[in-house]
């Protein structure tokens, strides 16, 4: 096909532009939070991520100490120190008393307020104000400036959410939801595969159109019979509704008719020649089972492994309906859902947090892609 | 944390070693039963057979227990609950249903559903296939598809962070740190709320499901571009054809019936959708979905099961016709036999 199209140089140049702009749709949204989240927070707040390299500038209001920071010097009264307290350091080009004129003086240059005080704002934040009179009130001076500072990158934010805003105890709930959540269905759906594929038994044709019929049913039908069914079990026995156990079992049995289709098509394109010849030899179903299907399926069962990890892993629906929502149960998404209510305009901790729930998935993906590829082509070619 | 830890390894290994030792034991059990080693002639071939006649529902057994628990039964429950009232202890016929398309909010979510149904489809397809035909001619193409293919393996919730930072709004004149309104303002014009602006924020939403998708359609409908037969295009090259036209009349045409797939796959979670509106707007704006209108009253006030179900049983009836064609298909394929 590459003759097709793209002779001319021109063509082939536009092909080569037309690319790059869909990926860089594509990819941007992305890594805006992968900057954004290694960005130091009072710099997301005030300038775009792109501009993370370039030192950013803003305009920022101080309160310089009160009264009582005053001492008495050769009959002036002065109050001296570093408009940035402990804050990190940042370079002042201009400042101003008045709101309405925040930059009305260079840095280093004596400001006049009036009845004698005089104010001087050094670049490095340094300052001197000096009075005739002894300053009075606890509340001092309002300054505004014009600062600057470096670009600054920090691992500060993942500190953050990692330890204190829950994210990491989110993490390990989820690592708790997807890893039975993704083993359990495997081992049963095998089986019922091969069975559905290479055993003859009554009913079989039915139990395969019944399979490719639930492919598609929403989650939406399963979700209140199950909540109440939970719920009865939970008061009959006297146990909690939400459990581990129930998101393991919830996630198996809404995994499991993909699963069986999936691996029963795979299964039952293995040559025939081998299972007759392992039959001839004396051997069973479940020893053909175990040392011929399982090892030759590995394929798809990697895919459907990595398909039900990022399915479980990226659910939000079933977590929200069958686990709790205190922090032993809250899982990633749920987490960071809930962060989006309660610290929306939080930039670096929502961005951080994001890209801590994605990362595990993205890791998986490019290391496992070629069997998620394999997967989605055999799963999606025939049914839904 | 440990302790969690130590459980779930716990039942890692009592869940995995509980299924091993099923199979395993159920078939030991059989062969014990009825064995077909060590018994003259006449009593094994017997033996063989009803082990045969038994066997195969060993290993189907647990799939179809489960199967049945978590699926079939609630998709029957699912259909006498939405005949019922709020509790689900009384009959009230169709009086849930007839609540529904009075009500504005759920009639508001049909028409937003329907607005998905249209444009998410068709744009994932279409952006799906452009990308599928020009990534096959350049030597980077691999790599392009990887970062295109990407936010397939990214959550709901996950994405929609990153286009809530993307579509973030400050008033006019500030800094904007969403890139959307930086660029609006940086090519003159003002910045706008997307999220909140009734009907176009929608679209806004739906590019967040359209930007997920795309990957999926473009590795589908790839694959099935390879498998076009190279003489087809070689034919329509030496006749003259220009590339537009060898795209729509030859190539678009061999790969209709997996054009269908796609479509029909996107279809199917479209009327799922939820996370994205749950996390985005939770329904505000007029930008309510389905599903997410049904998980709301799943435990708005305390939970009306019958109203919940109803809407559950609308975005089945929504599926139907898919899961029978599909079911068609397979058994005309011998999904059946062997």
């Amino acid at each position: 096909m590459a003759n097709a199209r793209g002779k001319s140089f021109i063509g082939r140049f536009g092909v080569h532009i037309a690319v790059l702009v869909f990926v860089a749709v594509w990819t941007i949204p992305t890594l805006g939070i992968l900057i954004s989240s290694l960005r130091d927070k009072d710099q997301l707040i005030v300038s775009g991520w792109w501009t993370a390299l370039s030192t950013s500038s803003q305009t920022e209001a101080g309160r310089l100490p009160g009264a009582s920071a005053q001492v008495e010097k050769g009959g002036k009264f002065v109050i001296e120190g570093n408009i940035f307290g402990d804050g990190p350091a940042r370079n002042i080009s201009a400042f101003g008393t008045k709101a309405a004129a925040p930059t009305q003086h260079q840095a280093g240059e004596v400001a006049d307020l009036g009845e004698g005080v005089s104010l001087l704002l050094n670049a490095d934040g340094s300052f001197v104000m000096q009075s005739p009179k002894a300053f009075e009130g606890d509340r001092g001076q309002r300054v505004y400036y014009a600062s600057s500072a470096p670009p600054r990158f920090t691992t500060d934010n993942y500190r953050t959410v990692l330890f204190s805003e829950g994210i990491g105890r989110s993490f390990i709930n989820s690592l708790t939801v997807t890893i039975p959540a993704t083993i359990i269905p495997i081992l049963i759906a095998a089986y019922a595969a091969y069975a559905l594929a290479w055993m003859r038994f009554p009913g079989r044709a039915l139990l395969i159109a019944v399979i490719i019929g639930l492919l598609v049913v929403p989650l939406q039908m399963s979700l209140i019979p199950l909540l109440k069914l939970y719920n009865g079990v939970g008061l009959f026995f006297g146990v909690p509704a939400k459990t581990y156990l129930g998101i393991w079992l919830a996630h198996t049995g809404f995994g499991l008719p993909f699963a069986i289709y999936l691996l029963r098509s795979y299964i039952a394109g293995l040559p025939r020649e081998i299972m007759e010849s392992a039959r001839i030899d004396g051997a069973s179903d479940f020893e053909i089972f175990v040392k011929i299907v399982l090892p030759l399926s590995f394929p798809v069962l990697a895919s459907f492994a990595i398909f039900q990890f990022l399915w479980v892993w990226n659910d939000l629906l079933v977590a929200m309906v069958f686990l709790g929502s205190g922090s032993d149960q809250l899982v990633l998404t749920g987490k960071l859902n809930a962060l989006l209510g309660s610290r929306g305009g939080d930039w670096e901790i929502l961005t951080t947090s994001a890209f801590v729930t994605i990362i595990v998935p993205l890791i998986v993906f490019f290391s496992l892609q070629r069997y998620f590829v394999r997967g989605l082509l055999a799963g999606s070619v025939k049914g839904g | 944390m440990t302790a969690q830890i130590l459980s779930a390894i716990f039942t890692i290994i009592v869940g995995v070693g509980g299924c091993v030792v099923y199979y395993w034991g159920a078939n030991k059990i059989l062969d014990a039963v009825f064995p077909s080693r060590g018994v003259s002639g006449a009593a094994a071939v017997d033996n063989l057979r009803r082990q045969g006649l038994i066997r195969p529902w060993l290993f189907v057994g647990p799939a179809m227990l489960i199967v049945t628990v978590y699926l079939v039964y609630p998709v029957i429950e699912t259909l006498r609950l939405s005949v019922m009232d709020r509790t689900g202890q009384n009959f009230v016929g169709l009086a849930n249903y007839s609540w529904a398309f009075g009500d504005r909010e759920f009639r508001n979510s049909i028409l937003n559903n329907l607005l998905w149904l249209a444009v998410v489809p068709a744009a994932c397809t279409f952006f799906g296939l452009i990308i599928a035909v020009l990534t096959d001619k350049i030597w980077w193409g691999n790599i392009a598809k990887s970062l295109v293919f990407l936010p397939l393996a990214i959550s709901f919730v996950g994405a929609s962070v990153i286009w809530k930072f993307v579509y973030e709004y400050r008033a006019e004149g500030q800094t904007q740190i969403g890139i959307l309104n930086a660029a609006v303002q940086y090519l003159g014009g003002n910045p706008q709320v997307w999220i909140s602006t009734p009907f176009w924020n929608n679209f806004f939403l739906m590019v967040i499901l359209i930007w997920i998708q795309t990957g999926f359609a473009m590795v589908i409908l790839s694959s099935a571009l390879r498998g076009i037969p190279e003489e087809t295009i070689e034919a329509a090259v030496i006749d003259g054809a220009n590339p537009f036209q060898i795209f729509w009349k030859i190539m678009v045409p061999q790969i209709w019936g997996t054009i269908a797939v796609v479509w029909t796959t996107i279809t199917i979670l479209v009327l799922k959708v939820f996370d994205i509106v749950l996390t985005m707007t939770n329904g505000q704006w007029n930008s309510q979905v389905l599903a997410n209108l049904m998980f709301d009253w799943m435990f708005r006030g305390g939970g009306d099961f019958g109203r919940g179900a109803a809407i559950a049983v609308i975005i089945m009836l929504a599926v139907v016709p898919i899961m029978i064609w599909n079911i068609r298909q397979a058994n005309r394929e011998g999904g059946g036999g062997h």
